[in-house]
């Protein structure tokens, strides 16, 4: 890249901050990305970006690529599509960077610009949550009563976690939704409810039936594991 | 031992009762194992969620991707619009 102005990103410089309300207990965690010290060497990358520093930017694309490329692909299921999405979130990010206030972490409102920007997407390809909520409470298994009756309950107190990615990837995509935002990302029920404009009910409705649907699916994944 | 509720009116309270903190002393669960080991299941799900971290990198060629479009858009602003 002979003309830019742009340095080279970090490699694989980990985050080091928490987005969302993820943690143990479904609270927020506190940010380690403080706006208010001034010493700090995050707010003062954050401060630079804001004032258009180039190589400010290219550092805040490297602590936090690979948490929004994972949000995106947990959220959407598709390479591609996570990958164009994240592209997405950085160019909304330089846009409005320096409307960043500091009124709430930066990790936070970079988290929820993300999600923006996914959920934004999913409506221009028609994923209505009304529509997929309807689907759902349609579909014979999604019932509560169905999940339930069988006997064979194998996940015993522990579950691999590649297992729980894989049958998270599988889910079908309002079910995913449900769950990334709530389960992995830590999200309340009444934040989704907003973003998503659905009830509180509606919310943990389709939490549940994710859940279920998981259980299902991970309970046949040591089998599989057995038939190699 | 009669159950206090059938399992399947336990079951559709349960988007409602886990999470409330209601759940774990409801009579039902004293008295149905089976229930009690779909509340231990999602609960297992819920918990093992939350220890996900962010794992995946994306493409290294994906930074100069964003870098052409943010210089394209900078570009394109800093051209003056013909009056």
């Amino acid at each position: 890249m002979p003309h830019s102005r742009f340095p080279p990103p970090l490699p694989d410089s980990p985050p080091s901050y928490s987005a969302g309300g993820q943690s143990a207990g479904l609270q927020p965690a506190p940010s380690t990305i403080d706006v208010s010290a001034p010493l700090s060497a995050d707010a003062l990358l954050l401060s630079r970006a804001q004032a258009g520093d180039h190589l400010a930017f290219a550092q805040l694309y490297s602590l936090y690529k690979r948490r929004i490329y994972s949000l995106c692909l947990r959220m959407v299921g598709s390479i591609g599509e996570a990958e164009d999405l994240t592209q997405e979130a950085f160019l909304q990010l330089h846009r409005k960077i320096s409307t960043f206030r500091g009124e709430s972490a930066f990790s936070t409102w970079m988290h929820r610009l993300t999600i923006n920007v996914v959920l934004m997407h999913l409506r221009k390809k028609g994923l209505s949550l009304v529509s997929l909520d309807e689907a759902m409470e349609s579909d014979s298994d999604g019932s509560p009563g169905r999940g339930f009756g069988v006997s064979d309950l194998a996940l015993a107190g522990s579950i691999d976690r590649l297992a729980l990615e894989h049958a998270v990837a599988d889910l079908p995509a309002g079910y995913r939704l449900i769950f990334v935002l709530h389960d992995i990302e830590g999200y309340e029920h009444n934040e989704i409810a907003s973003m998503l404009d659905c009830s509180i009910g509606n919310s943990k409705s389709q939490l549940h039936k994710a859940r279920l649907k998981l259980r299902d699916a991970l309970r046949f994944y040591p089998r599989q594991e057995e038939r190699r | 031992m009669t159950q206090s509720i059938p399992c399947e009116q336990f079951q559709a309270q349960l988007p409602e009762l886990i999470g409330s903190g209601q759940c774990a002393d409801h009579p039902h669960l004293r008295q149905c194992t089976r229930c009690k080991a779909l509340l231990a299941d999602l609960e297992t799900i819920a918990e093992t969620a939350r220890q996900l971290l962010p794992i995946v990198d994306p493409p290294d060629e994906l930074w100069e991707q964003i870098e052409s479009a943010i210089q394209k858009e900078e570009n394109a602003s800093s051209i003056p619009s013909p009056s």
